[in-house]
């Protein structure tokens, strides 16, 4: 089952090559990973998009407890959360055609169109993984030119909250 | 008036010393000359030089087992850092307390390939409990507090200090801090009480009891409390490798080793019990083989860890109690001891009575009448000679198998060897370690002549420190285990596991400057050994066995097998 772990940890030189060295290194799948400092700069907060059975989620919580820079990690799979992920596409908008097709696309998923060239578009989209997923199959598959997404950020709803 | 500035390298004296530390082992090299001009000016501890790198990580791990103290070990970069990963792996894998401090290039060469640079904390991180890159030299002080803090607290652990040479020149004000507390890092000690309260109500349930120690009641101090507890209950006790000396070996309760080369009784009775008890051990696959296996038996299981990530990793658990073995035990027998409910007689001796039928298999016996010699007779002989007050440290292989099987430890912190990583080459280190920590005790080395060729530069360092080991060559002329192996498993196809070209080990060792001795009649066994702990007493003696070559170790759990489908003699 897919497991998203949201993790605060010591903002220290290497504690990502911690967390990414104990998943290769304990045969862990990493989904995506995402890493910033939080709103204290001596705090990290990273969110980790991971699958596995109930056991495995177990053991992954309980090794990275186990870091010394992790002060706290919160599965938000576990109760109700919110999950966003921002992605970046450039298509191919050379014709009047494929330019009005394109912003029509960006409106009804409500992205925007963040940089316009002679022969592109780029579009700027934000959702549950999910959306991103849609839009990418909305477009032909030949109006692609690049994608780079963010992996997920995640955030508990109400007061749950992931804090010391 | 200002306050006095100290060199950095000074000031990882400082934090030594405030650390009460006794032995460093180390060997120099350019990042850290700096460090050992400031040895060469103090008297509080004595540096050990070692001849390799390994050796000194060894050395110090030793140290920490056999007293309980942080092993301290000091390298250099490069090099000196890499030699050192075998070690700090192998205290990894057994949860030695150990504080490494390794040299690295100035920081200003860091990443440029610079002579002797490597990225050691990257080396090192999934061999570590934790490490640190000092980059600062007023971090010196607070990070070497933390480092000894790690690594002794908790489940402890190999802590690494990687500090520039340019920071071991530049000066700050020195403060040792008193204390430290990490909000990231709060080991629990304390059993949750109401878990404690359900393992008591379950242990008086049992019919068929067992109880299965592990290393962590040697790490945690707690053999006092264990015994009072299988006492109390009078219940089987069984111990992994690195548990052995946990729980007296010649006490009726004990069973004996439990696991792949454990006994009948012990792996019979872990496989057909009805609520089973761990104190610090974790199941691993040399302990039950296989887990499907051992989960196809119906078992209710209680499990003290102090790593909780050790709960429920390879077998599920029913009562989970994170918490330090002896705080956790010591709670245990004030409920069992207050309570008025006492273990159910009548099944305990129906159970007891089954135990006796698998321990009357006698599964070590082996073939007292041989024309040459048989190892375990000489593991026999040494526990008769020196009364089973030695400190044993051992190899891997065979040889640590008929160590750990017929040497009967009665105390803790007296059998030293590389359970988890399996390292071949620790025992001359650990020897040495042990002897140092210990300098009027006893201390054999059980070898193979395999192993001990990994580290046997190291009888030059016990020379110098005048070191009275006796080591126990138990010589076969192959790679035992592996012809073991090959054996049962490759249609005795012995591929590279005759070792052609030995050297005349006596005479190596008298090179070296020690006593040696060429063992080859099962009746010139005793007597040597005596000769070894009376009129060579005070030096070392390096006794070269010439063993059956053909030996095996029994019982043995093929790897992947049941606890139950055990090969017998």
């Amino acid at each position: 089952m897919r497991h998203i772990i949201s993790i605060l940890m010591e903002n220290e030189a290497g504690a990502l090559s911690r967390v990414a060295g104990l998943f290769s290194a304990r045969g862990y799948n990493i989904e995506s990973l995402t890493v910033a400092p939080t709103e204290d700069a001596t705090l990290s907060r990273m969110t980790i998009v991971t699958t596995g059975s109930n056991e495995i989620i177990e053991q992954i919580t309980k090794q990275l407890n186990k870091l010394i820079d992790v002060i706290k990690l919160q599965d938000l799979t576990d109760g109700d959360h919110i999950e966003r992920e921002l992605m970046l596409v450039k298509v191919r908008a050379a014709t009047g055609e494929q330019r009005e097709e394109m912003k029509r696309l960006a409106d009804i998923f409500r992205g925007r169109i963040i940089d316009v060239a002679d022969r592109t578009y780029t579009i700027e989209l934000t959702g549950p993984g999910s959306k991103l997923d849609a839009f990418i199959d909305a477009l032909e598959s030949g109006a692609i030119l690049e994608t780079v997404r963010t992996g997920a950020s995640g955030i508990g709803r109400g007061d749950r909250m992931l804090k010391i | 008036m200002a306050e006095l500035e100290l060199t950095g390298a000074e000031i990882v004296i400082r934090c030594l010393h405030a650390e009460g530390v006794k032995y460093v082992f180390g060997y120099p090299g350019g990042a850290v000359l700096n460090i050992y001009d400031e040895i060469y000016k103090q008297q509080e501890f004595e540096h050990v030089l070692v001849r390799h790198e390994q050796a000194a990580v060894h050395a110090a791990d030793a140290y920490a087992r056999a007293t309980g103290k942080v092993g301290v070990a000091l390298v250099t970069s490069g090099p000196g850092a890499t030699n050192a990963v075998t070690g700090i792996a192998t205290a990894y894998m057994d949860s030695i307390p150990l504080v490494v401090i390794s040299g690295q290039v100035p920081t200003a060469a860091i990443g440029q390939d610079a002579f002797q640079e490597v990225d050691t904390v990257g080396i090192t991180r999934p061999c570590v409990k934790h490490n640190f890159l000092v980059k600062d030299v007023k971090d010196i002080a607070p990070t070497i507090k933390k480092a000894f803090y790690i690594a002794a607290s908790g489940r402890p652990g190999p802590v690494l200090v990687d500090i520039p040479k340019d920071i071991t020149q530049h000066s700050c004000v020195f403060q040792y801090p008193e204390t430290i507390s990490m909000r990231s890092y709060n080991p629990t000690s304390k059993g949750h009480a109401g878990q404690i309260k359900r393992a008591v109500q379950m242990l008086l349930e049992a019919k068929r009891p067992v109880i299965y120690t592990g290393g962590g009641v040697i790490l945690g101090d707690a053999s006092a409390q264990l015994t009072e507890f299988c006492r109390e209950l009078g219940y089987p006790v069984t111990s992994t490798l690195m548990g052995l000396g946990g729980y007296k070996a010649n006490d009726p309760l004990f069973l004996g080793m439990l696991g792949m080369h454990g006994t009948y009784e012990a792996n019979m009775a872990m496989q057909h019990c009805d609520v089973l008890i761990s104190v610090g051990a974790r199941f691993d696959d040399r302990v039950i083989g296989n887990p499907k296996h051992f989960a196809k038996e119906a078992r209710r299981i209680i499990h003290i860890d102090i790593d909780p990530s050790s709960i429920s990793k390879r077998v599920k658990v029913d009562v989970p109690i994170v918490g330090d073995v002896r705080q956790v035990l010591e709670e245990l027998n004030r409920l069992l001891k207050g309570g008025s409910e006492r273990p159910d007689a009548q099944a305990l001796k129906a159970w007891w009575a089954q135990i006796e039928l698998w321990r009357a298999q006698d599964c070590l016996k082996y073939d007292r009448s041989a024309s040459v010699i048989k190892p375990q007779y000489v593991v026999e002989k040494l526990y008769e000679v020196t009364r089973g007050d030695a400190f044993v440290t051992s190899d891997v292989g065979q040889h640590q198998m008929w160590a750990a099987q017929y040497y009967k430890f009665d105390q803790p912190r007296r059998w030293i060897n590389s359970g988890g990583l399996g390292t071949m080459g620790v025992g001359l280190p650990y020897a040495m370690g042990v002897q140092l920590a210990y300098p009027d005790a006893m201390v054999a080395c059980v070898t193979g002549e395999g192993s001990i060729q990994m580290n046997i530069q190291e009888l030059s360092t016990c020379k110098e420190y005048k070191l009275p080991l006796k080591i126990i060559l138990l010589n076969n002329g192959y790679l035992g285990m592996v012809r073991q192996w090959q054996e049962f498993f490759y249609e005795e196809r012995y591929a590279e596991s005759y070792v052609a070209s030995l050297p005349d080990f006596a005479k190596l060792a008298e090179a070296y400057g020690h006593v040696g001795m060429r063992i080859e009649k099962p009746e010139e066994v005793e007597p040597a050994l005596r000769r070894a702990f009376t009129e060579y007493k005070d030096q070392l003696v390096f006794m070269n066995f010439i063993t059956d070559p053909r030996e095996n170790v029994y019982p043995m759990i093929p790897a992947g097998k049941g606890l139950s489908e055990m090969i017998l003699v």
